[in-house]
């Protein structure tokens, strides 16, 4: 019943489910330092950055993932020339997708990380500049400590909906899980049977993020 | 613009920040400088390329069939999804275990599921069984594609609704005597659908976005679809972009708007009971947990007049 799965090996199953995962990783921690610096820059002191950060994350929130992928590949390499130091087509795609994921995903984390800093009550910041800590002191060493331990649950919601959001980079060519699924399912007669395999190894990469993350949230909350 | 994280500016300050705003200008402007520069070599910024837009042609031919097509998969899996949303939210507050574990069960596995994947089964799938004309089946791959994701994250939604009601609804209403069916047909869903209104028009951005997928996947007529048309026939690939990210964000935008009007509208009004489901409450729903709880409600706006950073 499952011997087609033995017929593809550009990319393997598992190999295409690895793809999905790198680009999760790579794209989760590009988003996170990206999506942390927006933040940053829209509590910060000077207006235009404030400006730059509101501006970013409402126009790319605004423009769907897969507009912003297509762009990195058509937009940025055949144009601009951004080929991200890739000699063949295949590592172009994939480090373009990455770009284009974290471009997309970083707005998100932004939103994320300055609803947390919200939630530390005000009396910390005032403590902190009483005792004469600067605003980048304020921030790194009071306030952004407390706003990541309470946002570990929204975060981590952006960090599943970046796991399934992955299968747009199909669309540029990353062999990644959606990739080898079209291919099968449009060769193959066992539909039903190539659908439940493909869901299974999503709901096995998001469901224990989401349990784990979750209990970590839990446990790391800010007690007050 | 003030805030706890930092003084009002004194001279230094002023002046420090002065010195970072030109830095950063500076950096925004090779930026730009860049852009332009190699789109001006690319020949991208000649007028011939923007001329379509001027003129009918473009828009007739391609732009607003594919914004129509947009719409229409956006409104026909929002209409489908809402009362299959509804029916599973509900059957997931059911007493009976054997109707809210297996209704659970349906939700979280389809909210686990890249929308991209459930698209390209239910292509493949009107392919093989039914007898759907090659023409219309991206769009019915698509809304269907659309309606499975949509309806589970809406079941969550109708869920969180009814259970930001205050409790004293409920208990009323069983006071009174009515039956477990009436008070949810008489008494909560009218309130919940109320605070659940804003929630659900931010997940029309949502669903318009995800339309996208299907241009791209499965040669679904959509706006991005038709850019690639169009920009083959003008040769207008980063004009074409341009213009086509814009109509998304305007449409999303007045979207997120409306959401946020509504939401500010009915906080303010005296006739409901207060409880309202924001877009940020929504985030919260955790994706994966299954049969986990969570409380949103009443809270969620925050006590008036309390501070914040921002």
């Amino acid at each position: 019943m499952f011997d087609f799965l033995s017929d593809y090996d550009n990319p393997t199953l598992l190999g295409a489910f690895w793809m999905t995962v790198k680009l999760t990783l790579l794209s989760g921690i590009g988003s996170l330092v990206w999506g942390t610096l927006l933040a940053a820059m829209r509590v910060s002191p000077v207006p235009l950055m404030r400006g730059f950060g509101t501006a970013y994350v409402n126009i790319v929130r605004n423009i769907p993932l897969t507009v912003i992928i297509i762009f990195t590949s058509l937009g940025l390499a055949d144009i601009f020339g951004v080929t991200m130091g890739a000699s063949d087509f295949k590592v172009q795609g994939f480090r373009l997708a990455i770009l284009g994921l974290v471009a997309y995903t970083a707005a998100f984390v932004c939103e994320a990380i300055r609803s947390g800093i919200n939630t530390v009550p005000l009396g910390q910041a005032e403590a902190a500049r009483a005792i004469g800590l600067t605003f980048s002191q304020t921030l790194r060493l009071i306030i952004l400590p407390q706003a990541f331990r309470s946002v570990i649950g929204p975060l981590a919601n952006v960090l599943i909906a970046l796991t399934k959001n992955t299968t747009v980079a199909a669309a540029i060519g990353v062999a990644e899980a959606a990739y080898l699924m079209k291919e099968m399912i449009e060769n193959e007669a066992q539909t039903v049977l190539i659908g439940a395999v493909f869901a299974f190894g999503f709901v096995v990469l998001t469901l224990p993020t989401g349990l784990f993350l979750g209990w970590l949230s839990k446990r790391l909350a800010v007690k007050r | 613009m003030s805030s706890v994280l930092y003084d009002a500016p004194g001279p230094r300050a002023k002046r420090r920040n002065l010195i970072i705003s030109v830095v950063f200008v500076v950096l925004l402007a090779l930026l730009v400088w860049f852009i332009w520069d190699t789109m001006d070599e690319k020949g991208q910024l000649e007028w011939a390329l923007w001329k379509p837009f001027t003129q009918s042609e473009a828009w007739t031919t391609y732009l607003l069939p594919g914004l129509a097509d947009t719409l229409k998969a956006a409104a026909l899996a929002m209409v489908i999804a809402l009362p299959l949303g509804a029916f599973f939210g509900i059957a997931r507050l059911s007493d009976h275990r054997w109707v809210r574990l297996p209704a659970a069960w349906v939700v979280e596995f389809f909210r686990a599921i890249p929308v991209l994947l459930l698209m390209l089964f239910a292509n493949e799938f009107y392919d093989r069984w039914t007898n759907v004309t090659s023409e219309q089946r991206p769009l019915y791959a698509v809304v269907t594609g659309l309606v499975l994701y949509n309806a589970s994250v809406l079941a969550e939604v109708v869920r969180a609704g009814i259970l930001s009601l205050p409790k004293g609804q409920n208990e009323a209403a069983m006071a009174i005597g009515l039956r477990k069916n009436q008070t949810m047909r008489t008494i909560l869903l009218p309130q919940a659908v109320t605070a659940m209104l804003p929630a659900i028009v931010s997940q029309l951005v949502v669903i318009v976005k995800d339309t996208a997928l299907g241009g791209v996947m499965i040669g679904f007529t959509e706006l991005l679809n038709s850019r690639a048309t169009m920009a083959s026939f003008y040769a207008n690939v980063i004009p074409s972009f341009i213009v086509v990210a814009l109509i998304y964000i305007v449409l999303n935008f007045i979207l997120t708007s409306f959401a946020s009007w509504l939401e500010k509208r009915l906080r303010r009004s005296k006739k409901s009971t207060g409880a309202v489901l924001s877009a940020e409450d929504m985030e919260e729903l955790n994706p994966a947990a299954v049969g986990g709880s969570f409380g949103t409600g009443g809270e969620g706006g925050g006590l008036p007049g309390s501070r914040t950073y921002l």
